[in-house]
């Protein structure tokens, strides 16, 4: 007879937690889990398919893939130059630049939402110049792409910047005095070293995109097929049809879950690399 | 060709490395060693000097000109201490790594890959990551890497220095053969790596050069109490007197044999002389030449078969007696004897 699995195993090592941590950290789990056992517990599964494929749904779901691709690959595109400035550079500002750019994740979407209206917006900081070039964002695709960029950005760069700063700059003086150029080493050291953090990164950025609601709701509004995401569409649902919301919010969850799955398969680094993000810098020359 | 000062670091040093000449240098920690080596290859941008290696200025921050070579372009390749072997690529990869920065093609890096491979005997090695290397095979794959970028200048931090004991001898050979008539500049804790790689050395003590000259004569005649410890004698600094040197109560006979003429009364010199020289006695000895003074033992430590006896101010007299004789004159830190050496064991020249 096997034993029962319940039964706590003793680990090869000392890990000095105490037992009560054990039951506290139950509780936390608990209070992240039980939510979604709550929801699933919900959903009409008869009624489960034709509500996710109505129209509307198809339409909202759509909508988000396409929009959070869009937005991981504005991410990556403007946080890897901003991470390695970040990481690497030595500039007037850099810790104030550092807070800025790490500004929208404290702040309270909404605001985010505000700020960008008064910049991109009909009436706002660059709207004019921007209408008179032809060009209008608010309350268009390219504003819910603008939103989720603007509210992910700072999880891919916390996440690369942390891969840059532990990885240090000792490879890429060593490929300089091999005779490499500066873009050489980034293309050829420097993003092949921190490619687990740049994944984790963008992983985390797509999935924030994936929930964004708030900054998407008063820049971009609430139009069907090009501006209403999930989770305007769960919403506005919520009002009128409960079980549509629920199922609607299990598919959410899904496509989370697969894409964090599909980025942390394999091995451990993606997982590894966040928790990097603290970690002191360390020394800057080669020895 | 090298000046250059750094003022944070209080460095200021001036050197000259000869086509095919391999330049070692020595110092303790903190003395600007690494700091020389960043600023050659351009890791590191001094307040003022210039350098310049075949023809080509690596910078020029004399007055009134601030012209600055990036290290790319210096040809100045850096192996370090760790073999810092670029974990995602293959060692051929890694060996083609300068090759391919430099503009070759893949065929072409390749081929020149293999050879320096075949050069550090490490060919066999070609398809493996590094993560699966030795820290030997490692540092043999980071030379092989470095030779393969055809650098004017090869600059070496103490590349042994993180090997075990059987994989420096090894390297050491290797670096022997490769190193010849290759202009390099080493930095190395080991007198042996001096002899054996270097055809000059230079101490750095406190971002100064404090001698240079080649390495057989430094290691004979150390001019620097650092370069003394180096070749394991006892080092004393003074004034040259008509009967030897005297430096503060300590009067010293010895020889100068080999040097034309009298030495010049007056003159700072220095008196240097082995431990295995010294005797030591509990009472004061007369008699022929000898020289006799009074210690006080700070430390006894083995040394080989025997002991070292530690003595004078900071311990920085040594001998080295038999373990048996230690026991006879039941020594320990603290207690007053007498050095003996004989004259003829003590060499007097002017520093």
């Amino acid at each position: 007879m096997t034993p029962p699995t319940f039964k706590a195993r003793r680990p090869a090592t000392y890990t000095g937690i105490p037992g009560w941590i054990y039951a506290v950290a139950a509780a936390g789990a608990l209070l992240v889990v039980l939510p979604l056992v709550g929801m699933v517990a919900r959903v009409n599964w008869a009624r489960f398919i034709p509500l996710v494929t109505s129209e509307s749904s198809l339409a909202a779901l759509g909508l988000s893939l396409r929009t959070s691709a869009a937005s991981t690959v504005l991410c990556i595109v403007l946080g890897v130059p901003l991470a390695l400035v970040l990481a690497r550079g030595s500039f007037r500002g850099q810790r104030v630049l550092r807070s800025l750019v790490l500004l929208p994740l404290v702040l309270p979407p909404v605001v985010g939402g505000i700020a960008l209206l008064y910049t991109f917006g009909r009436q706002g900081l660059l709207g004019r110049t921007l209408e008179v070039a032809g060009i209008q964002i608010a309350f268009s695709t390219t504003a819910v792409v603008l939103a989720q960029t603007f509210v992910a950005l700072p999880f891919l760069v916390v996440s690369l910047e942390g891969a840059l700063r532990t990885a240090g700059p000792k490879y890429e003086a060593v490929a300089a005095t091999l005779g490499a150029s500066p873009s050489t080493v980034l293309r050829r050291v420097t993003l092949p070293l921190v490619l687990p953090g740049l994944a984790s990164g963008a992983v985390l950025s797509f999935a924030r995109s994936l929930g964004e609601f708030g900054a998407t709701l008063t820049f971009a509004g609430s139009l069907q097929g090009v501006t209403r995401t999930l989770p305007l569409e769960i919403y506005l649902q919520r009002e009128t049809d409960a079980e549509a919301a629920v199922a609607l919010s299990l598919v959410l969850v899904a496509v989370a879950v697969a894409v964090v799955a599909l980025a942390y398969r394999g091995s451990g680094m993606v997982g590894r690399e966040i928790t990097t993000t603290t970690a002191p810098a360390r020394g800057g020359d080669v020895r | 060709m090298v000046e250059a000062a750094v003022a944070a670091r209080g460095f200021d040093v001036s050197l000259t490395v000869g086509p095919g000449e391999t330049v070692a240098v020595m110092g303790p920690n903190g003395a600007g060693k690494s700091t020389l080596l960043n600023v050659i290859a351009g890791l590191l941008q001094p307040d003022s000097g210039r350098s310049g290696l075949d023809g080509k200025t690596l910078f020029d921050l004399t007055e009134g000109r601030n012209q600055w070579t990036a290290p790319h372009r210096r040809g100045t390749a850096l192996l370090a201490q760790e073999p810092l072997l670029f974990p995602h690529l293959s060692v051929l990869e890694n060996v083609a790594f300068g090759p391919r920065s430099g503009g070759a093609a893949r065929r072409a890096a390749a081929g020149s890959a293999l050879h320096w491979l075949a050069e550090v005997e490490a060919a066999d090695l070609r398809s493996r990551r590094p993560a699966e290397l030795s820290g030997g095979q490692a540092q043999r794959v980071a030379v092989a890497r470095a030779l393969a970028a055809e650098p004017g200048l090869l600059l070496l931090d103490e590349p042994m220095a993180a090997l075990d004991i059987h994989a420096a001898p090894l390297l050491r050979r290797l670096l022997r053969r490769v190193l010849a008539g290759r202009r390099a500049i080493i930095i190395t804790h080991d007198a042996l790596d001096a002899l054996m790689l270097a055809d000059r050395v230079i101490i750095l003590e406190d971002g100064k050069i404090s001698e240079e000259g080649p390495t057989r004569d430094v290691l004979q005649r150390p001019r620097s109490r650092f370069a003394a410890g180096l070749a394991g004698l006892n080092f004393v600094a003074g004034q040259i007197t008509g009967h030897g040197l005297r430096a503060g109560a300590l009067n010293l006979y010895g020889q100068h044999d080999d040097l034309p003429g009298p030495l010049p009364t007056g003159q700072p010199g220095v008196a240097v002389f082995p431990p295995s020289a010294v005797s030591i006695f509990l009472s004061e000895a007369h008699g022929s030449p000898r020289n006799s003074f009074a210690v006080t033992i700070t430390d006894l430590e083995p040394h080989g078969d025997g002991i070292r006896v530690r003595a004078g101010e900071g311990g920085l007299l040594t001998a080295d007696i038999t373990t048996a004789a230690a026991a006879d004159l039941g020594l320990a830190p603290g207690m007053q004897v007498y050095f003996v050496v004989k004259a003829g064991a003590v060499a007097i020249y002017p520093a």
